[in-house]
């Protein structure tokens, strides 16, 4: 088999037994790797019903085809689990050097279950697998563990990480890598505490099998020059995902004060330029990737100094813009803070600004948060941070994630509770965004922009790469609202399928969706490195296929699961936009059902987002016909 | 010529690692790999590369004189090593590799591939007035 590594590692921490199997020929030809291994062995293998703490659930690694091989940015690791966010479907990747050296041990996949007696940590050294404890390290924070693991084990070895919040399965805590990259969403970092799973470490030094290595090693050489040939390789490279603050902030779509409003005025306090002129020590990139977005740099403030990756977008969007932190300074700490303790700063930032707009209502009181807390201040911010990560006080109700909280809470704050499914939203306002809104709303791990990324279409009527939509200079001005139409749904399933592919492959997207980089490119790399000849068209049939895989995971999973978990928090349907390019827009309530109506018509699936017989069918999956017919939800 | 390093355009991407092992060793194996990368995190927070300067300080020190200057590269002689592995030990940058499964040391021999490769700049040759001593 070329291109994969072959083996699929299983480690039961609870019977302490490591096993390797041979990646199986059918596994590979419907669902290709990543994200399309980590929904087949999820709907599979995982028994119905389950907590995503139950040892049974699983914790799943998963690299692809292309992972590890010579082409840009080939560092993709996809971590998947039934997520404590949402209790549905739930996989998160990371770059860095993780998922490469996971295939040069040997193993495509580690699916992890069980629960460790003690604190452990997994070894892996090619065939050298073993369970090891850790009880020294937990508690530590992500960025010292890491830091002390490779002291202890070697430079060469690659790890992973958990935080004290994942140790006390905070629902949004994340898994850390490369001191500063994340499988961020959905909850994936507090499965691994709650298998008393500190990190993962793995050294590889065996050779990934190429069919055609002459040829497919010309073919990445040429890629690279191609992308570095791009206007946006010189354009959007340096700034990197910061870069596109400003035209955020142009357009009004930057959410501000827990989506209160969408624009801040101190933007240029906290763009891609501060990140580089105030923080930036050095370019950091993944794994073959010629176009680092990864900025590390140092900050000081008056809460203290650290070294730090980022902040990329969605942090200066969710700190710099929903909690409102003036200075990139501010918000770069806050991001150290949820780096060390473990935490999502997308997840975090939600359920910071929604805490913060609690007590302004007088929802949540001084005496139940411990102190008075407020917008643009950095003290309270880190104070919430802490008190989440160990589930002290307030921060117990707050670690449960921004719908359990508002739930427990009440009083009218479920309304300003910004997420969907039970993930909070990440950093893009969509009140005059319709598709944009849709591609939130029907993303199989709740509101997460990942998933698809269709923002161009609402701003420029087109897809437009990144760079090229944000090179220039934008006045501010009111936008005209947008027409909600049919169109939506055809980009929303399109992007949703181009991205779900990159996942399978194991490669980032970027230097397609900011700089252009042709896709077809990824299925000519593919066909030479796997030695089976497919067109890009070809590849994306196992994306449909993924997508009503993980959709019936969650209606499996889910008791009521259908059309009512597609919705957003009545904020975004009943309040207009309070300020910026986009004032006094809205898309009302009956405008959303038709969106995710004419969407779950193209994707074939009933009127309550059901998946019918016919669809399941057509898409190679008559195993989840069986299984839905079994259990009465067809 | 020799290969010279400049560190600050290096961004840890590990590229020229990967292209080394594969025209080497036609392996996709970055432990193959003839220089390495020093991720100098949370502190400093920058990259080294450590590339052979050819300084021939293995050469000097291996007790069968298996390794020899041939168009401006060390290269180590099969016939003639005996795989003592003195010269990994000595070699001040640490960039004499002792690889899993092989009985004789390896070391760069100056193809340039690293250097062809980066998207960065980061690996050129000393002609390059851009670039640092190793």
């Amino acid at each position: 088999m070329f291109g994969y590594a072959g083996s699929i590692l299983q480690v039961d921490l609870s019977h302490e037994t490591v096993s390797r199997e041979p990646l199986p020929d059918v596994l590979v030809k419907d669902f290709i790797g990543g994200r399309g291994f980590v929904a087949k062995m999820l709907y599979d293998e995982i028994p119905r019903g389950i907590g995503p703490y139950d040892p049974q659930n699983m914790l799943i690694v998963a690299t692809g085809p292309l992972t590890g091989h010579f082409l840009p940015a080939s560092g993709k690791t996809h971590f998947g689990t039934k997520s404590p966010a949402t209790g549905g479907y739930a996989d998160s990747n990371m770059g860095g050097h993780f998922g490469p050296h996971l295939k040069y041990a040997g193993y495509d996949v580690l699916v992890i279950t069980g629960k460790a007696q003690r604190p452990s940590y997994l070894f892996i050294d090619d065939d050298n697998v073993e369970i090891r404890p850790a009880v020294e390290y937990w508690g530590q924070g992500a960025i010292r563990a890491e830091k002390n693991f490779k002291d202890h084990l070697g430079e060469d070895y690659q790890v992973v990480t958990i935080g004290p919040a994942g140790e006390n399965r905070v629902r949004y805590a994340c898994i850390s890598h490369d001191f500063g990259r994340q499988a961020g969403r959905t909850g994936v970092g507090a499965v691994m505490g709650s298998k008393n799973l500190k990190a993962i470490a793995v050294r590889g030094s065996q050779s990934i099998p190429v069919a055609d290595l002459k040829a497919a090693y010309a073919k990445g050489k040429e890629a690279y020059q191609k992308v570095m040939a791009k206007p946006g390789f010189d354009g959007w490279t340096p700034e990197g995902t910061a870069g596109i603050t400003n035209w955020t902030n142009e357009v009004g779509v930057f959410p501000t004060r827990n989506f209160q409003t969408s624009h801040a005025a101190h933007y240029k306090n906290i763009n891609g330029k501060a990140v580089l002129e105030r923080l930036k020590i050095t370019d950091k990139g993944c794994f073959g990737c010629p176009t680092p977005c990864g900025k590390y740099g140092h900050v000081r403030t008056s809460s203290g100094s650290a070294y730090v990756e980022g902040p990329e977008y969605e942090t200066i969007a969710l700190f710099g813009g929903n909690c409102v932190l003036k200075t990139i300074e501010e918000v770069a700490y806050a991001n150290y803070v949820c780096d060390e303790l473990g935490i999502d700063t997308i997840s975090a930032g939600v359920v910071l600004g929604w805490a913060i707009e609690c007590y302004q209502k007088g929802i949540l009181s001084r005496d139940e948060i411990g102190r008075e807390i407020d917008f643009s201040d950095l003290d309270s911010i880190v104070y919430l941070l802490d008190k989440i990560a160990g589930r002290e006080g307030i921060g117990d109700l707050l670690a449960e994630g921004v719908k359990i909280a508002a739930e427990k809470t009440g009083n009218g704050s479920e309304r300003f509770a910004i997420q969907v499914k039970g993930l909070e939203w990440s950093g893009y306002e969509c009140r005059n965004a319709p598709s944009m809104m849709l591609a939130y709303l029907t993303a199989d791990v709740g509101a997460h922009h990942n998933r698809a990324w269709v923002l161009g279409h609402d701003i420029a009527g087109a897809w437009t790469n990144v760079h090229d939509l944000i090179a220039s200079e934008t006045e501010i001005e009111p936008q005209p609202k947008a027409v909600v139409s049919e169109r939506s749904a055809e980009y929303v399933i399109a992007s949703q399928h181009k991205r779900s592919l990159f996942d399978a492959l194991g490669n980032c997207r970027l230097q397609m969706m900011e700089l252009g980089f042709e896709e077809e490119h990824y299925a000519e790399l593919y066909s030479l490195i796997t030695g089976v000849t497919k067109t890009w068209a070809d590849l994306l049939t196992v994306s449909e296929r993924i997508w009503h895989l993980t959709r019936a995971f969650s209606i499996r999973e889910i008791d009521g699961f259908g059309r009512h978990f597609d919705l957003p928090p009545a904020r975004l349907t009943e309040e207009p936009i309070a300020d910026g390019p986009n004032q006094g827009h809205v898309i009302p309530a009956a405008d959303i059902h038709d969106l995710l109506s004419w969407y779950y018509t193209a994707r074939g699936w009933n009127e309550n987002g059901i998946p019918t017989k016919e669809t399941l069918l057509n898409n190679g999956l008559p195993e989840v016909v069986a299984d839905f017919e079994a259990r009465g939800l067809l | 010529m020799e290969l010279k390093a400049n560190h600050k355009n290096c961004s840890g991407c590990s590229t020229c690692r990967l292209a080394c092992a594969i025209e080497n060793f036609a392996e996709v194996n970055v432990s193959k790999s003839l220089l390495r990368i020093e991720a100098r995190f949370p502190a400093p927070g920058d990259y080294r590369i450590h590339l052979c300067d050819q300084c021939g300080v293995c050469a000097d020190n291996c007790p069968e004189d298996a390794i020899q200057l041939q168009q401006g590269a060390y290269i180590v002689d099969p016939e003639t090593c005996t795989g003592c592995m003195i010269c990994v030990e000595v070699c001040p940058y640490d960039v004499m590799f002792a690889h899993k499964n092989s009985d004789i040391p390896v070391k760069c021999n100056l193809c340039g591939e690293c250097a062809r490769v980066c998207p960065r700049n980061a690996i050129g040759w000393d002609t390059d007035p851009e670039s640092e001593v190793a």
